[in-house]
């Protein structure tokens, strides 16, 4: 049967997947972000994930606001990077798992309830690609394949946080009922801190980002009870994306272990990464 | 009990993008959106009131582009960030220069208050 072993919450910022792709991996204002992947990197390796399922948003890339799904997900056999306005990234189209896919869309609408748009030709952004190659390789392929799973966090309303909690859990459920031996990662991206409109622009919560980062590993409830106007006023309008990574932590045990994290907040962005350990599999 | 659209508009300097921000920024958001291929970013550094004029903006959405008045196009007219700031494709504006204007500051005064200014 399918089992998750590891859930992964990451922020997911285009200037990271730019400064990637320029190798400024060892430049002095990057090295501590990416130096952080490393020892995720490193500990994904030995776990032998087969899928990861990525709870991420699209940033105005490939959906518009013409039909804007509240929940989308892909069943492709393989997602192109978007031209985001300057060019795809120079990036392989990253592997799916249609089989597995489909599984996954079967048990979220018939079994658990969640009315997935399901999509056989989606290209992503970085809000799965930002994270992607600095937890898997790339090269000389993809060691990885995905399931994007694609949440409206842009235009208002969104799902609540309690509904992405509640999207993790019906994950898990589709995870542990496919008949096969997968082992799969679950992935919430986003966050932390973070204005990027209004006179409020680069506001930021390192205080607020930090506990988050320790609540969502011990008491994540409490993060579940928060409204949007919360997160908002928190870490700033944009932050309200951080309630995709209650999508990964509602996929895991109820009790896990902490394998990472990293924290570093130069610019815009307070970016977190944060490795956990499920204990039921283990 | 569940949030309301007024919970949400109570965060100063923020322009929550909810469906009435949406609906007055359709126009556009899908002209910042179309800058995502290359042949309409070629359209717009050849004649950038063509491809305004194509997607139906009005007098007061090409006027504020040209003037690159950010904040007027985010709070008056309905212009998403993450669609708007593929203007800097075109332009050559970063989401920095974006941001100093959204708070009435030249882009070295917003950098000032930046921990690490090359992280971008």
């Amino acid at each position: 049967m399918g089992r998750i072993v590891a859930g992964i919450g990451s922020s997911h910022v285009p200037a990271a997947g730019a400064a990637f792709d320029q190798g400024k991996q060892d430049a002095p204002e990057w090295k501590p972000l990416f130096d952080g992947y490393r020892p995720a990197m490193d500990w994904l390796r030995e776990a032998h994930v087969d899928v990861a399922i990525f709870i991420y948003n699209d940033h105005g890339s490939e959906f518009f606001f013409d039909k804007y799904p509240t929940f989308a997900m892909g069943v492709a056999k393989s997602y192109p990077p978007a031209d985001e306005g300057w060019g795809p990234r120079p990036l392989d189209p990253v592997p799916g798992d249609p089989g597995f896919s489909w599984h996954v869309a079967e048990s979220l609408v018939r079994e658990s309830e969640f009315d997935m748009t399901v999509c056989q030709e989606l290209s992503v952004d970085h809000g799965l690609l930002m994270p992607l190659p600095l937890l898997w390789s790339h090269q000389p392929e993809w060691d990885i394949k995905v399931v994007p799973v694609a949440v409206n966090v842009v235009q208002h309303p969104l799902p609540t946080a309690r509904r992405l909690w509640k999207l993790g859990q019906a994950l898990r459920k589709a995870v542990e009922s496919y008949p096969e031996d997968v082992r799969v990662a679950v992935l919430g991206t986003g966050g932390l801190s973070h204005q990027l409109h209004g006179e409020r622009f680069g506001f930021r919560n390192e205080e607020w980002d930090r506990r988050f980062m320790e609540r969502i590993v011990s008491r994540p409830e409490e993060l579940v009870e928060l409204s949007h106007h919360d997160y908002m006023v928190q870490g700033g309008a944009e932050a309200v994306e951080m309630i995709m990574w209650l999508g990964m932590r509602g996929a895991m045990s109820p009790e896990v272990k902490l394998v990472h994290q990293n924290y570093y907040a130069p610019m815009l962005t307070g970016m977190g990464l944060l490795l956990l350990e499920d204990t039921a599999s283990s | 009990m569940s949030e309301t659209r007024q919970d949400l508009a109570k965060i100063e300097g923020t322009y929550v993008f909810d469906g009435a921000q949406s609906s007055k920024g359709y126009r556009l958001n899908k002209f910042f959106f179309s800058l995502n291929r290359a042949e309409n970013r070629a359209a717009y550094k050849e004649d950038p009131e063509a491809l305004m004029e194509r997607f139906g903006l009005t007098d007061w959405e090409k006027r504020k582009l040209r003037e690159k008045d950010w904040l007027a196009l985010a709070r008056e007219g309905g212009a998403n960030i993450y669609f708007m700031y593929k203007m800097g494709s075109v332009t050559g504006d970063s989401l920095q220069h974006i941001g100093a204007a959204f708070r009435g500051e030249t882009l070295e005064e917003f950098l000032s208050t930046r921990k690490v200014k090359g992280a971008r």
